[in-house]
Formats: structure tokens, C-alpha cells, sequence
């Protein structure tokens, strides 16, 4: 077979596309340009980390299903990390995008990575939210009480119900925790591929 | 005049200065230690909140009266769910709308609920063995509209009292609405109620509580226990948790515009405030490409700290 | 409402407390989480970063 057959090939041509967009050096960089060196560049990998948490505690609750927390002090300890991991995954994000906001840092052709972070946010917010109504307990009751009212008004309510657990624990566990974890992963790749951005040029020109 | 002019807020001139070393693998690594220490820490120091679901045999049982008045209210159609609209009904005139846009009506119902027929008529004929009930019911269905407005604009008038175990109604010509209303609640009492609500097309199984749920914030006794929790819409409530814990605080700015003018005295405020929320996120979404808002990271001057050993140099 | 469960050391399953200034309502729990938020974002951006100082290493 001929090397021009091979170079025709798809899996040949999309290898290479990625091998250019991506070579191991950029996905696992073992240096940073100088001007990295602030610990707000920490909140970025702290998110990543809490939603690897938020994942596992989530895992652990879902070996024994929606309700085991309640009756048992492990499930609810597993729970509690669950709902911690939360709190820090969100305290970790907006300080990220704060950050993030503050160095422009969709400049350089950066801004898709810019949106993916937003969407990731919003996606986030909606895992959260179907979490608080699939807890089977008075604050889920009263969450989807309250929240019908506003998806209804959108229209969305009519195929988004809130008060059917049933929908609202697959959304919680299978839907929106993949796609808040996809695009948590292109908006990494992203990073990757573009670098971290550059402190503002005209300023080095000062 | 072929390279368009260099805009600051959108362009780089990309680094082609030192670097130092920094291993991610390394960061990512300390990084899970220390938020794994601080979740575990977090759980074992404040737990997490589980208040237990209210139920319609709860209800009942600590309000009566509140119940029975509920009840009366999906039967002759005054309550919260009965008129609330699409999509769970057809009512005329209720749901909310963004100026000219009717998107919650336009919809339609999806989610069919009939409280007179499903809190109450039909539930209560699922009721085996009870002749008194039956009757009820049978006088009821046969008789005429008018018959039944008589009775249900009689019955709106007297406050039913609950004493030994039973509701008391001082004599009034109701028809069979006295019984109907005993029976519900002594259904309610006895717990048979929360299972014989739940939808999903099954005899059995159910994950659906959507009929259950609209019922019990039908009442006011549901909402008083949410108040004392700060839980309702006038208090922050989508941003609160029961007890001390705090909840969920990025919410904060939907949950804003529930407590400031317009919105605090507007009949269509959940349908402006989603249509508010939904414009601000896109501009979140696309401030790299907006005007302005793009400028105010150069413009406050916040990235002379983050960056203040490059700008030393 | 009672808890169904075993409380954390700090029990935080009694009413909470809230801070009610004009149409400002909002829990101790919620105000320390936004407070520690932006304490930490303000702290982030001041402290200095351990290896800032090195002199850099590579071209």
C-alpha cells in the first residue's frame, strides 16, 4: 500500500489534526510563561478537583439509591460530602471566573473558552438545582413547590417538571452531570490549546 | 490596510518570554489532597441538612381545618392549582407572560391536573366498602351544575371546627359536600391520601408527585412551616436552606430580583425576572464580544495585582 | 420539621440566624460562604505566590 494511500486515510488525517492542535507538550506542559505566578491560577485546577469530588460522593450515593441517606448515618455522612464538595466546587468556580473576568482572559482567540466556562457554569447551577429536588426530604418538596412557578412561566415547565422526582433524579444523575463534565472537558482542552493568556501587551510596551 | 487595528480587549501579543517551571500534575495532586481534607473536615464538622418530607397525613393531622379548607378550595376550584393555568390546566387568563410573549400558555397543558376531579372526586371513589361515601358521591355526579354551585357557594360560608377526632360543620344546605369533605380528610388522617395522589400511568409504581405536591402548597399550612425556615419567595427563600446551613448562594441575584420593585409587586414576576436572568446570562456568556463590558478588566486595572511581578520588570 | 439523622460537631439543625437590613435578608450561612468568597478572591490577588520570586529557569 502506498503512503499516499495512508495519507488519504480519515483515521491518518484526524490523528494528525489532533497531534497538531494538541501535541503532548501543550496537553501536559511541564513549564508556564513567567508572568504565571499568582494563586488565582489555582481555583481553575481547585474546581476541577471539587467536581472529581462532587462525582465520587455522588457515585457512593448512587450504589444505594436516592433514599439510603436518610436511613443510614454512613449515607448520610457520604451525603454531607456530597453537599460540601458543592459548596466548594461553586466557591472554587466563581472565583475562577472572577479571576478569569479581571486578566480578560478571553483575548488571543480565547474567547470559545471563555463561553465554554460560562455554559459549564449555567450547566452547573442546573445540576445543583435538580440536586436539591431529588433529596426526598421537606427542602426538595419545598424547592420544586417554588420553582415550578418560574420554569412554567417560561413554557419550559410543560416538559421540565419539577415535581416528578422520577425526571428530575435522571436529570440530577445521568444528563446534566455529562453534560457539565463534556464541557468542563473542552473547556480544559481549550486551555491547553491556547495557553494561559498573556498579561495586557499594551502595558509591556509602558 | 489589510490587518484590521489591534483592539487590547480582544487582541495579545502572545509570550515569547521566559518561562519557569510548573508542574500541573503536581498542583492537581496537592490540590485533591487539601479539597478531599476540607470535605471530609466540612462533613464531620456541620453534617448536612435532612428535615423530613411533609406529608398529607402530617397536614392533616397538625391542621385539620387548613386541610378541609384546602380540599373545599380544589373542589370548587378557587385554589392555587385549580386555577393556575398551563400546564397543568386550561384556566383563561392565568399564566404569566414577557410583554407580548405567552410562552407558558402557548405550551399548552402537558401536565393535565384537575384538582376537583383528581384531589378530590376521584380519589374519594377509590375508597372500598363505604356507603356513606358512595352515596355522596352518586348524589353529586347526578346532580345539576346549579345544584352544585348552590351548594358549593352555601358550604364557602360556614368554617368547619375539629373536635374528637372528626370535622364539624354547623348545619348548612351542602348537599353531599359535608360528607365529601369528612371523607377526604379522614382519608388524609389515615394516610391513604399521599399514596392515591401519585401519577405516572402506573397502579403501582410511581415516581411522579406532581398531584401530591400541588395539593399540599395548595395550603397554608405547608408554606407557614417554610416561612419560619425563611424558605418563602419574599424571604430569599430559593437561596436558603432549613436549618443553619448555608444553601444555595449562587442563586443570589435571581433570587435579588424577588425582593426589589418591579418585580416584588409584579403578577408576572417569575416570567420577567427567567426573561431577566436568561438576557444577563448571555451577556456573561458573550462579554468577550460586547463593547463596554469587555473593557472593564483593562479599565479597572484589577490585573496589575495578578500579574504585578511581569509589570515590576 | 425534625432532622432525620445524627448532626455534624457544630449543629447547625436549629433555625438559623439572618441579617435583615431594609429588603436585605439573608442567612449567617449564606453571608459567611459569599463573604469567605470574596474575602478569598481579595487574599488570592495580594499574597504572594511561593517560587515568584525565583529567577526564571527557562527560555
Amino acid at each position: 500500500m502506498s503512503n499516499a494511500t495512508i495519507d488519504r486515510q480519515w483515521t491518518t488525517r484526524l490523528r494528525r489534526r489532533v497531534e497538531g492542535a494538541l501535541p503532548p507538550e501543550k496537553l501536559l506542559p511541564d513549564t508556564q510563561p513567567s508572568y504565571v505566578a499568582s494563586w488565582i491560577y489555582v481555583f481553575g485546577v481547585a474546581t476541577l478537583v471539587a467536581l472529581a469530588l462532587v462525582t465520587l460522593s455522588g457515585l457512593v450515593l448512587a450504589l444505594k439509591g436516592p433514599t439510603w441517606w436518610h436511613v443510614s448515618n454512613v449515607g448520610h455522612f457520604v451525603n454531607s460530602t456530597h453537599l460540601w464538595s458543592v459548596e466548594l466546587f461553586f466557591f472554587s468556580m466563581v472565583i475562577h471566573l472572577w479571576g478569569k473576568f479581571f486578566m480578560a482572559a478571553w483575548r488571543g482567540n480565547r474567547s470559545l473558552t471563555w463561553i465554554t466556562g460560562g455554559v459549564t457554569f449555567m450547566a452547573s447551577i442546573g445540576t445543583a438545582f435538580t440536586g436539591y429536588v431529588s433529596q426526598t426530604n421537606f427542602d426538595s418538596q419545598w424547592i420544586a413547590t417554588q420553582a415550578k412557578d418560574g420554569i412554567n412561566s417560561t413554557g419550559i415547565g410543560a416538559y421540565f417538571n419539577v415535581l416528578d422526582l422520577g425526571q428530575m433524579l435522571m436529570w440530577h444523575i445521568t444528563l446534566l452531570p455529562l453534560a457539565a463534565i463534556a464541557l468542563t472537558g473542552l473547556h480544559v482542552i481549550l486551555v491547553r490549546k491556547r495557553g494561559v493568556v498573556p498579561p495586557f501587551a499594551d502595558e509591556v510596551a509602558a | 490596510m489589510s490587518k484590521k487595528s489591534f483592539n487590547p480587549d480582544v487582541d495579545v501579543v502572545e509570550w515569547t518570554g521566559t518561562h519557569r517551571p510548573y508542574d500541573i500534575i503536581k498542583e492537581g495532586t496537592i490540590a485533591l489532597v487539601v479539597m478531599s481534607l476540607l470535605v471530609v473536615l466540612l462533613s464531620a464538622l456541620f453534617s448536612s441538612p435532612d428535615d423530613r418530607p411533609a406529608t398529607l397525613r402530617q397536614w392533616s393531622h397538625s391542621d385539620p381545618v387548613d386541610f378541609a379548607n384546602t380540599a373545599f378550595s380544589e373542589l370548587n376550584g378557587s385554589s392555587g392549582t385549580a386555577g393556575y393555568g398551563q400546564p397543568y390546566n386550561n384556566t383563561p387568563n392565568a399564566t404569566q407572560t414577557i410583554g407580548p410573549l405567552a410562552l407558558q400558555r402557548w405550551m399548552g397543558v402537558h401536565i393535565p391536573v384537575h384538582p376537583a376531579a383528581d384531589f378530590v372526586l376521584a380519589t374519594l371513589a377509590t375508597l372500598p366498602d363505604s356507603p356513606i361515601i358512595s352515596a355522596a358521591l352518586q348524589q353529586w355526579k347526578s346532580s345539576s351544575n346549579t345544584a352544585q354551585f348552590t351548594w358549593m357557594e352555601n358550604f364557602a360560608k360556614v368554617t368547619p371546627t375539629f373536635s374528637a377526632g372528626a370535622l364539624h360543620f354547623p348545619p348548612v344546605d351542602a348537599g353531599p359536600i359535608p360528607v365529601l369533605m369528612s371523607g377526604l380528610t379522614s382519608m388524609a388522617r389515615a394516610g391513604s391520601l399521599d399514596q392515591s395522589l401519585l401519577g405516572g400511568g402506573s397502579n403501582y409504581y410511581s415516581t411522579d408527585y406532581t398531584r401530591p405536591l400541588l395539593f399540599l402548597a395548595d395550603g397554608n399550612w405547608f408554606s407557614g412551616l417554610a416561612e419560619k425556615q425563611h424558605l418563602a419567595g419574599d424571604q430569599w427563600g430559593m437561596m436558603n436552606e432549613t436549618g443553619s446551613y448555608p444553601g444555595q448562594a449562587w442563586l443570589w441575584l435571581y433570587t435579588f430580583w424577588y425582593q426589589v420593585p418591579p418585580f416584588s409587586a409584579s403578577e408576572n414576576a417569575d416570567s420577567l425576572i427567567w426573561g431577566l436572568m436568561m438576557v444577563l446570562t448571555v451577556i456573561m456568556i458573550f462579554v468577550p464580544f460586547i463593547p463596554g463590558v469587555r473593557s472593564i478588566p483593562r479599565r479597572t486595572k484589577v490585573y496589575r495585582l495578578i500579574w504585578r511581578n511581569h509589570y515590576r520588570k | 420539621m425534625q432532622p432525620s439523622h445524627l448532626a455534624g460537631v457544630i449543629n447547625l439543625d436549629h433555625p438559623g440566624h439572618y441579617i435583615h437590613f431594609h429588603w436585605l435578608l439573608i442567612s449567617y450561612g449564606n453571608a459567611i460562604v459569599i463573604g469567605l468568597m470574596v474575602a478569598t478572591f481579595v487574599a488570592v490577588l495580594f499574597l504572594p505566590f511561593p517560587g515568584s520570586r525565583l529567577k526564571d529557569s527557562h527560555e
